[in-house]
């Protein structure tokens, strides 16, 4: 059995003007050690997915179905209390702004000897021999002086390596990264991609890494899932995706990016923009922007518009699209015509 | 290689550059000029005032932005400023278009400097030239109708024009970024990020400008919205004859969009070159950093080049080369004297004294 597994997962906002499902039918597993991409634009439900898995989501939000196993543990059944002693210690989580992140009135040293003492029975000397170890993992210079610095005396980069730490500092099984390199310059992001790499890789840590910077997802994901208005649209091995995409909701993402057309040339743009959660279009949540379905005469098909579609295997990916062996076959023929 | 070798190399380097710059001048539409500009950050004349070993002296410091930028644009062209953030990019696009004074420097527009200008005698200018900000969230007013938004550019630089033609010309450019002009009566919280900023370009072009200043257009907006914005960018450059200011930080956007890029740091211009030289044969250590960095799709394991340190305040501006304290080729020349831009054989402009000395 896999370390996580997310099983049909359902959220619901409850507002005054109804019901928002900000999740549907979401399930994906999480093996030890292995790491998994959430991509998707804003709104998608990325961030609340991951939120749900440790029931961060505050009200109005509530879990209504689905259930969330973490090494046998029901973590969606499970009281505040109970919940409290996974959340952080075996499951550790990486926010997206590293300055909203970090307390500004406790030292970074009280902040990460905190955290040791309220997981496990330590003296503060111990913990804070800890800190520093964790400290230097994350390549900081002088962790000393570090430790008695507040977080407005470090620099973006800095902060979220000390986040990095702090996420390690309990020797966790899965770290949940938020964005975490979104408010950071590219130069910093590609040095703390890499040492998130690094330390996952030599601790064994699964890593949930929820992006909208599919480049970043392609270097540091072995599994991907791409979410669309609430939903999984596609999962599978990033690799594989990457290079061939079956959703056209994903194949419209990767051909969108300025790296896959010719410079000067005009963008492959997808029409439109993603549909309100509170005002869903029938059927395929994505079919008034799907340029396939479009294509066969102008209208889209009667399945696009009132069912909406079940995974089915195709290739190495699970994908959720009425069309998919339609564009295979095309593709096919195209293939022939060739050769 | 020894000294009189590199001499005669740098003399040929200078001359060069003399020519290629008179020609620059000769077609370019916006020329900058060793332009600088710092902020104070002490405050006025009575919070400078400290004491200091018995004396009451004046302590000022300053952060300084723009440290002798020399830009040409040229008719037509894309050019992109690209760099990470605190490297001054904004800071040349808002003086550019006087939302700031420069501290030292010239602006000229066509050939007529606009830096010391009035904001009456500017106004022609402003009509020339309209700016895009990076975020449609705060660059729309509130309490304006779209159209109330799109038409104050048009009654403020044609006073002559009827209602109807004003109207007229505000369908008109709805309809050409892509908003139904029945959409005119509402206000800007009822569109998406994509749709404000499409209105935010409608707005810039509306008093139809020749050169358009755009600050980080696309940056606030989703993977499938930005193909969509910068689409439209392109193809109004195509069809109205525009010539661009780009900033950005997205080095992915500048490559298929930009004619020329300018990479700065800390205040500097470090490199400037075509968009496909810049990308094929980064000279600067620091452009080569910087792309090494971009995320790709294609490779599995990154392999970047890892900078030593961070970028130093521009409180206190490093003496000589602003980059040397993380660049693995730092010397001593380095550390003591400010490279100046020079001419490669292939147009390329770097400032760097590894370049010239053929360190790299």
């Amino acid at each position: 059995m896999a370390l996580l597994e997310v099983t049909n997962l359902d959220l619901r906002f409850g507002l005054r003007q109804g019901e928002v499902r900000a999740l549907r039918d979401v399930s994906f597993t999480l093996e030890r050690g292995e790491r998994l991409g959430i991509v998707g634009e804003s709104g998608a439900g990325k961030s609340v997915a991951a939120f749900s898995l440790l029931n961060l989501v505050g009200k109005p939000g509530f879990i209504a179905g689905g259930s969330i196993t973490f090494d046998g543990l029901e973590l969606n059944s499970m009281s505040e209390h109970a919940l409290r002693k996974v959340r952080g210690n075996r499951i550790s989580m990486i926010f997206q702004d590293p300055m909203m992140t970090l307390n500004p009135v406790l030292s970074i040293g009280e902040q990460m000897v905190e955290c040791l003492k309220a997981h496990r029975r330590i003296s503060s000397k111990k913990a804070r021999a800890i800190a520093l170890d964790k400290l230097q993992q994350v390549q900081i210079p002088s962790p000393e002086t570090r430790l008695d610095q507040y977080p407005h005396e470090l620099s973006g980069g800095m902060r979220q390596r000390i986040i990095i730490a702090i996420a390690l500092l309990l020797d966790p099984d899965i770290i949940i990264a938020d964005e975490p390199t979104t408010a950071l310059d590219v130069t910093i992001q590609a040095e703390i991609m890499a040492l998130l790499l690094d330390l996952c890789e030599q601790h064994n840590v699964g890593l949930i890494l929820i992006t909208h910077d599919l480049g970043v997802v392609s270097q540091v994901t072995q599994r991907m899932l791409v979410m669309y208005a609430g939903r999984v649209i596609e999962q599978g091995l990033t690799r594989e995706i990457i290079n061939d995409p079956q959703h056209p909701y994903t194949q419209g993402l990767i051909n969108a990016l300025p790296q896959m057309a010719t410079p000067g040339e005009r963008l492959n743009q997808i029409r439109g923009s993603m549909p309100s959660l509170s005002n869903l279009p029938n059927g395929c949540a994505f079919h008034p922007r799907c340029d396939f379905i479009n294509k066969a005469n102008g209208e889209p098909r009667p399945a696009c518009v009132q069912e909406v579609p079940e995974f089915v295997d195709s290739g190495n990916c699970r994908v959720a699209c009425h069309m998919v062996a339609e564009m295979q076959e095309d593709r096919r023929l195209k293939l022939e015509e060739i050769s | 290689m020894n000294a009189t070798a590199m001499d005669l190399k740098d003399a040929n380097l200078e001359s060069v550059d003399t020519p290629t710059q008179n020609e620059e001048s000769a077609d370019s539409l916006l020329q900058i000029r060793n332009l600088k500009k710092r902020f104070s950050l002490s405050g006025d004349f009575l919070e400078q005032l400290r004491f200091k070993g018995g004396k009451l002296i004046r302590h000022r410091e300053y952060v300084h932005a723009i440290n002798g930028v020399n830009l040409d644009i040229k008719r037509g062209e894309a050019l992109c400023v690209v760099g990470e953030s605190g490297c001054g990019k904004s800071t040349v696009a808002r003086t550019v278009m006087g939302l700031l004074t420069p501290t030292a420097g010239e602006i000229s527009y066509a050939g007529q400097r606009i830096d010391n200008l009035s904001s009456r005698e500017l106004l022609p200018f402003r009509k020339r030239m309209q700016m895009i900000f990076q975020n449609p969230y705060a660059s729309l007013n509130p309490r304006m109708t779209i159209q109330q938004t799109l038409e104050e550019p048009l009654r403020l630089h044609h006073p002559d024009w009827n209602r109807l033609k004003v109207q007229e010309k505000v369908q008109e450019v709805m309809s050409s970024v892509g908003i139904d002009p029945d959409w005119g009566k509402r206000f800007g919280h009822e569109f998406s990020g994509g749709q404000r900023q499409r209105i935010a370009i409608a707005r810039a072009l509306a008093v139809d400008p020749e050169f358009i200043v755009a600050d980080e257009p696309i940056s606030a907006l989703d993977v499938s919205i930005q193909a969509q914005v910068l689409n439209l960018l392109m193809d109004a450059q195509r069809d109205r004859n525009l010539t661009y200011l780009f900033i950005t930080h997205d080095l992915a956007v500048v490559e298929h969009f930009g004619t020329r890029v300018a990479v700065m740091y800390l205040g500097t211009v470090c490199e400037i070159a075509t968009t496909a030289t810049l990308f094929n044969k980064p000279r600067h250590p620091y452009t080569q950093a910087l792309l090494s960095a971009i995320p790709r799709l294609e490779d599995d394991r990154p392999q970047h080049i890892r900078l030593k340190g961070e970028v130093p305040t521009p409180v206190n501006l490093p003496s000589g080369c602003v980059f040397h304290g993380r660049c693995p080729y730092a010397n001593t020349r380095c550390r003591q004297e400010i490279p100046t831009l020079v001419t490669q054989l292939d147009g390329t402009r770097v400032a760097c004294h590894a370049v010239e000395e053929n360190r790299l």
